[in-house]
C-alpha cells in the first residue's frame, strides 16, 4: 500500500478499492472502518464509489441483438 | 465397426453439447465484447468470429473448465489481431486522478450541502458513460470490461489476457482512476 503519510483521509481513499474488492488483510479492513467509522466525508466517497461500479455496469450492458443469436447459431457444424 | 459407430456418435454428442453450452453463452460474450472493440457493428463481428473459430476448434476445450473463460480468450486474441493493429495510434499517457476526484467534481455544484451519493451518481449519463470507458486506453479498458463488467475473476482476467495477475490489479486499479477523470471531463464539458 502507498505511503499516504500522516493524512488519514488520504490513506483510507488509497484502501478504497481494495476494500471494495475485498482483498485487504484483515487488519487492513479493520483499520480502514475504524476510519470510515468516524468519517462521515470518507463514508460518503466510498458510497459514491459502490453506487458508481453498479451504474457503470448497468449503465453499458448492451443486450446481445436477436440478429446476431440467430447468426451465431447458424455458424454451428452440421452433423454428417 | 461397431466400436466406431460408438466412438462417431459419441463426438457427436459432445459437440453438440459443446455448441449448445457456448451458445447460451452468447449474451455475456457480447456485453464484453461490446467494450473490447470500438462499436457495434466490430463486437457483432467479433463476436461471430469466435464462434466460428470455437466450433471448429471445440476439441482444444476441456470439458469441466470455464467455457465464458475459454469463448473470451479466442476473442480477445481476434480483437488483439484484427482492430487493434489499424487504431495503433501513439497512446498519450492517460491522465489520471486519485480516487476521490469524480465525486468531489460532481458534488462541488450543489449548495454547500452534502449531496446524497446516489443522486450524484445520477449525474451522469448512460452516454457520458459509454463514451469515457471508450476513451480509457485498450491496456485498462479491458481488464475494467472483464473484471468490473464481465463478473471474471483476477485469475480468468489474467488468463484471458495473457498478463499476470498483479498486472491485473495495477490495471484495475489504475483503469478505474482514468475512467473516473474521463467522466469528470465528460460532465464538466457538459456542463460548460
Amino acid at each position: 500500500m502507498k505511503d499516504s503519510g500522516n493524512d488519514p483521509c488520504a490513506h483510507c481513499e488509497e484502501m478504497m478499492q481494495p476494500y471494495l474488492d475485498h482483498i485487504l488483510t484483515e487488519q487492513e479492513r479493520v483499520e480502514a472502518e475504524a476510519h470510515l467509522d468516524e468519517c462521515e466525508w470518507c463514508r460518503r466517497r466510498y458510497r459514491f464509489e459502490e453506487s458508481l461500479r453498479v451504474y457503470v455496469r448497468q449503465a453499458v450492458s448492451e443486450p446481445m441483438p436477436s440478429e446476431l443469436k440467430e447468426k451465431l447459431a447458424a455458424l454451428r457444424i452440421p452433423l454428417d | 465397426m461397431a466400436e466406431d459407430a460408438t466412438r462417431i456418435a459419441t463426438q457427436a454428442r459432445d459437440r453438440v453439447r459443446f455448441e449448445e453450452e457456448a451458445l447460451a453463452l452468447a449474451d455475456q460474450v457480447y456485453r464484453v465484447a461490446r467494450h473490447l472493440s470500438g462499436s457495434r457493428e466490430d463486437a457483432e463481428e467479433l463476436v461471430q468470429e469466435t464462434y466460428a473459430r470455437a466450433f471448429r476448434s471445440w476439441r482444444s476445450y476441456t470439458p469441466g473448465t470455464n467455457l465464458r473463460a475459454w469463448l473470451l480468450r479466442i476473442l480477445t486474441n481476434l480483437n488483439i489481431d484484427r482492430g487493434r493493429r489499424s487504431q495503433r495510434a501513439p497512446q498519450m499517457t492517460p491522465l489520471e486522478a486519485n480516487d476521490y476526484y469524480l465525486y468531489d467534481k460532481l458534488s462541488a455544484d450543489g449548495d454547500g450541502r452534502p449531496a446524497d451519493e446516489e443522486r450524484v451518481v445520477e449525474r451522469l449519463s448512460q452516454d457520458d458513460i459509454v463514451s469515457a470507458l471508450s476513451a480509457v486506453p485498450h491496456d485498462f479498458r479491458d481488464v475494467i470490461v472483464l473484471v468490473d463488467i464481465g463478473d471474471f475473476s483476477y485469475q480468468d482476467a489474467a488468463q484471458i489476457l495473457d498478463i499476470p495477475i498483479g498486472t491485473v490489479m495495477s490495471r484495475l486499479h489504475r483503469g478505474r482512476r482514468i475512467l473516473k477523470r474521463e467522466l469528470a471531463d465528460t460532465v464538466l464539458e457538459d456542463m460548460t
